[in-house]
């Protein structure tokens, strides 16, 4: 990939040991230690100790917490460039690194859209030259994300672009859509869609259903996000191109899923932890922070996110990092914007699926590592020796409650705000540098 | 009557009036109680009262209506309140950016009730939540407007004398209706059945979890109804978006003589007001002997008087402070 961190640094033999390695990627969960050189890992498992590191490497003893390859979120907004008072590649980095997250993909919809070979590299260069994890942009699939011209896929591609989508707008053409999953699939270039059919879901603020109708919102249909799901699943079915739905939120998607999974389609999706940890009547009475997109659903409709991620089915979790400001935020329901941030919470929230038993440890752990490497075509989400070392360090039993003054985003539209997490990022390891290290609290 | 400047009881469990969600039977029937009273001293020929003396009203409507803001206006003043107007309209001031800076801007003026009108679900909750007095939602786009469905059960229960049992029909554009919602909540809290006939098309979803029969047809619907409730349909849903044409809909859902008779024949004949005659109601139906419609008037400012006077009391120096 594209677009790194900084691979300056000390950069010498560290070993992290006395630690419990979490590895999907090699079906690894166990105790053992892991030596990173240069960046990269050299030795990962049970026989690697403060003992077996060798002289003149730095130990860090790890205590008994987890050691696993650093989260990969496939889908965060920042507002660089255009709304760099909301989120800056920077800042979202620095929360990525706070939240266990090494890779970044960011979304086009910024302003200008990254729909142009000249702005991938811009984002890259400004990845390069201040972030502190990696980044990489998904382009835009057409131009300005208008829906009706398809952007330059190879050159975009060539220019490190990791896979092209329209973020937040549905393409709705049937006939363009087609035509771009034809094309990309030449260039082997992933195409991710937002899966929501606007004109069934125009006006909506939130889940259609009882909770909406009692609020005197209006609602968002299931069928918006199934009916266009369906028909993209048929075009990928007449095109033969790597599909991904960037996130579901209800069962008849999931349905839809296992049914193109059965069929062998070359298709992949995601979802928001925020659909696997929350649902409609966290609305409560109009709090903006809970407006989604998706919108949040219904109980049954969450519970089948979580048996979807169980059964291996959602392959990927995503926080959809969304700064929104006060201006954006503190507005009636109808009128504030959608979107939460959720860098610094991912993995926490995802975990207390885990702590609930809902989910085991690797399924999460591969959702938000190994699948998303897979999916987006990276050598790394693992611990494997001779990938680059980005690691998350995790002490997942350490309770914390986040609060505003907690979070590193510059935004701080949390829908976890005020609630306690189980699960804390102790440091996080980018190319075998410490980019973030819980200070005493 | 009864000695109103007596030290007063507590009616309310809450500082504000934000919806009929939550209201109890106690609260509801106090509230109703206190009305009766003043719908008798509306009667006099002095009105004036004092309960309200020194305090400050404001009716902030970001939508336009004369009639619940000229019956605000009139309770208010009745009861001694200094009474302040603002209507605050065209689309860059009611966006709700301007809502919270509005809010503000009041509060450094030290209002003891501020009257909400908005276009969003939710607003009068938001203000609630910001400013340091008590807040009566007059409307709050599609949610709730407790006021009216108030005045609708005090017309009512004057007239049949109870709730509990009666069977109603809300008839028309419930969908985007607050005025439905909140009769629905109040007068299933007081032991009635509530139904809601509509055309599919403007019935809210998931409307038969709200604890009402519903209806699509007004023949079904009306049927031995103790109250008919038209409400009024929105012009800019007339036209083919919703429903195909006014004839149309005149024709299946609109409230003639003959489809009355299906009704009860002492059934009340209600409307929130402003009619559009020829589209939801006959006039030959609203000027009829089983119209109420004008006394829902009389009575919205009666209730509006009794909720001023009881979220006063919860005010410091209110008496139940």
């Amino acid at each position: 990939m594209s677009g790194s961190a900084p691979d300056t640094g000390p950069n010498g033999r560290r070993a992290f040991v006395n630690a419990r390695l979490v590895d999907p990627a090699q079906g690894l969960d166990g105790p053992g230690g892991l030596i990173v050189e240069d960046g990269t890992i050299v030795a990962c498992g049970a026989d690697v100790t403060a003992d077996s590191a060798g002289s003149g490497t730095e130990i860090r003893d790890c205590a008994g917490a987890i050691v696993m390859p650093g989260l990969i979120d496939m889908r965060v907004f920042t507002g660089e460039p255009g709304a760099e008072h909301r989120e800056t590649l920077a800042s979202a980095s620095e929360a990525a690194a706070a939240g266990g997250v090494t890779t970044l993909i960011v979304m086009p919809n910024t302003n200008p859209v990254i729909d142009d070979v000249a702005l991938v590299d811009f984002i890259l260069r400004r990845a390069r030259d201040t972030a502190i994890v990696r980044i990489a942009p998904m382009a835009a699939l057409t131009k300005g994300t208008g829906g009706a011209e398809m952007t330059e896929i190879g050159m975009l591609r060539e220019a490190g672009a990791v896979a092209v989508t329209d973020g937040i707008v549905p393409v709705t053409n049937a006939r363009l859509l087609r035509r771009v999953l034809a094309y990309a699939h030449d260039f082997g270039m992933l195409v991710v869609q937002h899966v929501e059919e606007p004109e069934l879901a125009r006006g909506g603020v939130m889940n259609e259903g009882e909770v909406a109708t009692r609020l005197g919102l209006s609602g968002i249909p299931i069928e918006a996000e199934v009916i266009m799901l369906e028909r993209d699943l048929r075009l990928v079915a007449l095109t033969g191109a790597r599909y991904h739905a960037s996130q579901i939120s209800c069962r008849a998607s999931l349905d839809l899923i296992r049914r193109a999974k059965e069929n062998g389609l070359p298709v992949t999706c995601g979802v928001s932890v925020n659909h696997l940890a929350l649902n409609e009547n966290d609305i409560g009475a109009y709090r903006t922070f809970f407006k989604l997109s998706p919108p949040l659903r219904g109980e049954d409709d969450r519970a089948a996110m979580v048996e979807g991620l169980r059964d291996g089915l959602i392959d990927v979790i995503v926080s959809s990092h969304d700064p929104q400001e006060p201006d954006t935020k503190r507005l009636p329901f109808s009128e504030a914007a959608f979107g939460a941030i959720g860098l610094e919470t991912l993995l926490p929230a995802a975990l207390s699926l885990h702590h609930d038993g809902a989910v085991p440890l690797g399924e999460i752990v591969a959702a938000l590592t190994t699948r998303p490497a897979r999916i987006l075509g990276f050598d790394m989400g693992t611990l494997a020796p001779g990938t680059p070392a980005d690691l998350a360090v995790l002490d997942p039993q350490r309770s914390w409650r986040v609060g505003p003054d907690s979070l590193r985003s510059k935004s701080k539209n949390s829908p976890f705000e005020h609630r306690m997490l189980e699960g804390r990022v102790l440091e996080t390891v980018v190319a075998g540098r410490t980019v973030f290290a819980l200070g005493a609290e | 009557m009864t000695a109103l400047d007596d030290r007063p009881d507590p009616i309310l469990s809450r500082p504000h009036l934000l919806g009929a969600e939550g209201l109890s039977p106690v609260e509801i029937t106090a509230l109703l109680d206190l009305a009766d009273k003043y719908v008798e001293l509306n009667r006099q020929i002095h009105k004036k009262q004092s309960v309200l003396g020194g305090r400050t009203q404001i009716n902030l409507f970001f939508e336009a209506s004369t009639r619940t803001q000229s019956s605000f206006e009139l309770a208010g003043k009745r009861l001694g309140a200094d009474v302040m107007n603002m209507s605050v309209k065209g689309s860059s001031m009611s966006k709700g950016e301007t809502l919270l800076d509005t809010a503000m801007t009041l509060n450094a003026m030290h209002p003891d009730l501020l009257v909400v009108r908005h276009s969003a679900a939710g607003a009068a909750e938001l203000l609630a939540q910001k400013v340091g007095c008590a807040v009566i939602n007059a409307g709050d786009g599609a949610h709730e407007h407790p006021t009216q469905a108030l005045l609708d059960a005090l017309t009512i229960r004057r007239r049949k004398g109870r709730l509990e049992g009666l069977t109603v029909a809300i008839c028309g554009d419930v969908m985007h209706s607050r005025v439905a919602r909140s009769n629905i909540l109040l007068l299933h809290t007081m032991g009635a059945y509530v139904r809601v006939v509509a055309p599919s098309s403007l019935l809210p979803p998931a409307a038969d979890r709200l604890g009402v029969e519903v209806h699509t047809g007004m023949e079904s619907g009306l049927e031995g109804c103790d109250v008919v409730m038209m409400l009024r349909l929105q012009r800019e849903r007339m036209e083919g978006g919703f429903i195909p044409s006014v004839r149309e809909y005149y024709r299946y859902f609109g409230l003639d003589r003959d489809r009355l008779k299906l009704a009860d024949p002492d059934a009340l004949v209600m409307h929130p007001g402003p009619m559009n005659r020829g589209v939801e109601i006959d006039s030959a139906v609203a000027d009829g002997v089983q119209s109420v419609i004008r006394e829902q008037v009389e009575m919205g400012v009666a209730v509006r008087m009794a909720v001023l006077d009881a979220l006063a009391r919860n005010l410091p120096g209110g008496g139940n402070a």
